[in-house]
């Protein structure tokens, strides 16, 4: 069964891009519960887990029904970055996609809360939560990057090997009324210095116009994607109609 | 609070101290005890009630942390969003309350790291509850119900304990727990009103989870081996067969309320005590438990180690870049 949003229109397009990216990361985020390095750690991820599950919430419910639209999708009709389905790897991997993630959603949220746009009463309360995000990316990069020989080395790997997904968030989303290159502008400028400080290079392979730009907001997305649906909607799936 | 001349010792103990004033000092905390005061980290407290206390609170912080993974569990599989944020709220909180548990421990002298080695290397325990599976969605309302309901039986009186930043510890920890058991209860009730094979689901939860949640206690009052000196001590208010009795009658009616029954044939109403009967417990499969031989005992101690040892480079990371920036720090201080 696939379910498709009740309204078509542009408005509801941005609702799902940007609601599925918070869904899909918290639901990352959730599988790192009873496995985190530290107990800090198990707080600090579901804390943002919890944050971007109900940014999706909001989001979604301003789409169509929140549970419909997170359950009963099948992977070709989800609109979320790429980015945020990648597999949590190891703690260097998860914290370089918190970093380019948060720091694009800090950056986006600003701009929308500062406008008069539908989307301005939800971003401006998820830009200060998107800050806290981002504050806990940045300090574990630096921890990381700038620690040991071993932690250089793992953090190093993992924002070379992400660097490929962070071109597709500054493709235009329809319905999201931001300048897409102010925006890449002002991100790149704040993820390069933090990787400076941390002693990381920033990596110099394709970001824009590489196969993967805009790919998941058009329904194209990556393999592992389908597993964590498989998952994540079996339940729910195996129950049609029941409530919970 | 016991007596200034025991707090002036800062934490000196009877070994330290010379024969007669150990006799004042062990006076000094029996009144206080008798008091119903609180006895506090720098207090004089004999070195077998810091031992007791170690052992039970660390055994309480374990429980919280390895009693994350039946939850985590489900977390990817939570069948609405609303129940899975309300779940990975929940598992949120369970670190929090180790977090809490292991500082209360810490004041006794003791560290989080030689605390974690203890659980790890298996010479300290958690919980028996958690080495069972949670093999539906319904385990995770039966478990808030039921194994959240027992502990909160277990703690509340643990808020009144003689030793000051366990009680308060305890006080946080209960307001948190009875957020959660109600929760649970009211995941079973979706379930129990729902479609008849989300009815069935809950009652098959409660099935398996009742008789380890009455487990939860502790043994028998007669073969219980802290039971008489932590109530002389006033670290433990009330037996462990008292305690499951007021568990077993809380619990009775509410199951009626869900629509679901309890898997005790022999559960009934006697009159004349005030109290129900209930039928006894498999003491047996309790003690396989304790000694490792549940059904998840290898799992839940392997899961803690993994996530422990592949965390190393990361709490190395943190502690190598702590050193380099404190460094720098006192190197521009004197530049």
């Amino acid at each position: 069964m696939t379910t498709t949003p009740a309204k078509d229109t542009a408005h509801t397009a941005a609702a799902l891009a940007l609601g599925d990216d918070a869904l899909v990361l918290s639901h990352r985020l959730g599988e790192w519960a009873g496995h985190a390095p530290v107990l800090e750690e198990e707080l600090a991820l579901a804390n943002i887990a919890l944050d971007l599950l109900g940014q999706a919430r909001v989001l979604l419910s301003a789409a169509g029904d929140e549970d419909e639209l997170a359950y009963l999708r099948e992977e070709r009709a989800f609109r979320n970055l790429q980015l945020v389905e990648q597999p949590n790897g190891d703690f260097a991997h998860t914290i370089a996609r918190q970093l380019y993630f948060s720091a694009y959603q800090h950056l986006l949220y600003g701009e929308l809360a500062a406008g008069d746009g539908p989307f301005a009463p939800l971003a401006g309360k998820a830009v200060k939560e998107t800050a806290y995000h981002r504050d806990h990316a940045e300090q574990w990069t630096l921890r990381l990057g700038d620690g040991t020989d071993e932690s250089h080395a793992r953090m190093q790997r993992a924002v070379d090997a992400l660097w490929r997904y962070t071109g597709e968030m500054f493709q235009p989303v329809e319905g999201v009324d931001v300048d897409p290159s102010g925006l890449e502008t002002a991100w790149l400028e704040r993820v390069s210095e933090v990787l400076r400080r941390a002693t990381v290079t920033v990596p110099d392979g394709p970001r824009t116009g590489a196969w993967t730009a805009g790919a998941g907001r058009q329904g194209l997305h990556t393999e592992s994607f389908g597993r964590m649906l498989a998952e994540m909607q079996h339940l729910h799936r195996s129950h049609p109609g029941a409530t919970w | 609070m016991a007596t200034a001349a025991a707090r002036d010792t800062a934490g000196g103990r009877a070994s330290d101290a010379p024969a007669d004033d150990t006799a004042d000092f062990q006076r000094a905390f029996d009144a206080a005890v008798a008091a119903d005061e609180r006895i506090e980290p720098r207090d004089w407290m004999p070195d077998a009630y810091r031992a007791t206390l170690v052992r039970q609170i660390a055994q309480h912080a374990h429980s919280e942390i390895i009693g994350m993974q039946p939850e985590a569990n489900w977390i990817t599989r939570a069948p609405s969003l609303r129940r899975k944020a309300i779940l990975m709220a929940k598992v949120q909180d369970e670190a929090g309350h180790g977090l809490y548990l292991y500082s209360a421990a810490e004041t006794l002298g003791t560290s989080r790291d030689e605390l974690l080695d203890k659980l790890h290397s298996g010479r300290q325990k958690y919980s028996s509850i958690f080495n069972y599976p949670t093999l539906t969605w319904a385990d995770v309302g039966a478990i808030g119900w039921l194994v959240d309901g027992a502990a909160i039986t277990n703690q509340v009186p643990l808020c009144r304990c003689s030793y000051g930043p366990y009680a308060r510890a305890m006080v946080r920890v209960c307001k948190e727990e009875s957020f959660h058991q109600r929760q649970g209860y009211e995941l079973l009730l979706a379930l129990s009103r729902g479609t008849p094979e989300q009815h069935a689901m809950a009652q098959d939860a409660v099935d398996r989870w009742w008789w380890p949640s009455l487990m939860m206690f502790g043994p028998p009052d007669d073969e219980s081996q802290h039971s008489a000196q932590s109530m002389a001590w006033k670290i433990k208010r009330h037996s462990n067969d008292e305690l499951r009795r007021r568990f077993v009658d809380i619990c009775v009616p509410q199951a009626e309320s869900l629509g679901l029954t309890l898997p005790d044939p022999d559960l009934k109403w006697n009159e004349e005590r005030g109290q129900h009967d209930f039928g006894a417990i498999d003491w047996t499969e309790f003690r396989d438990v304790l000694k490792g031989n549940g059904p998840c005992n290898e799992e839940r101690l392997t899961r803690r180690r993994r996530a422990h040892e592949e965390g190393a480079w990361v709490r190395e990371a943190a502690a190598a870049h702590a050193a380099k920036h404190r460094n720098s720090e006192t190197g521009a201080a004197r530049a």
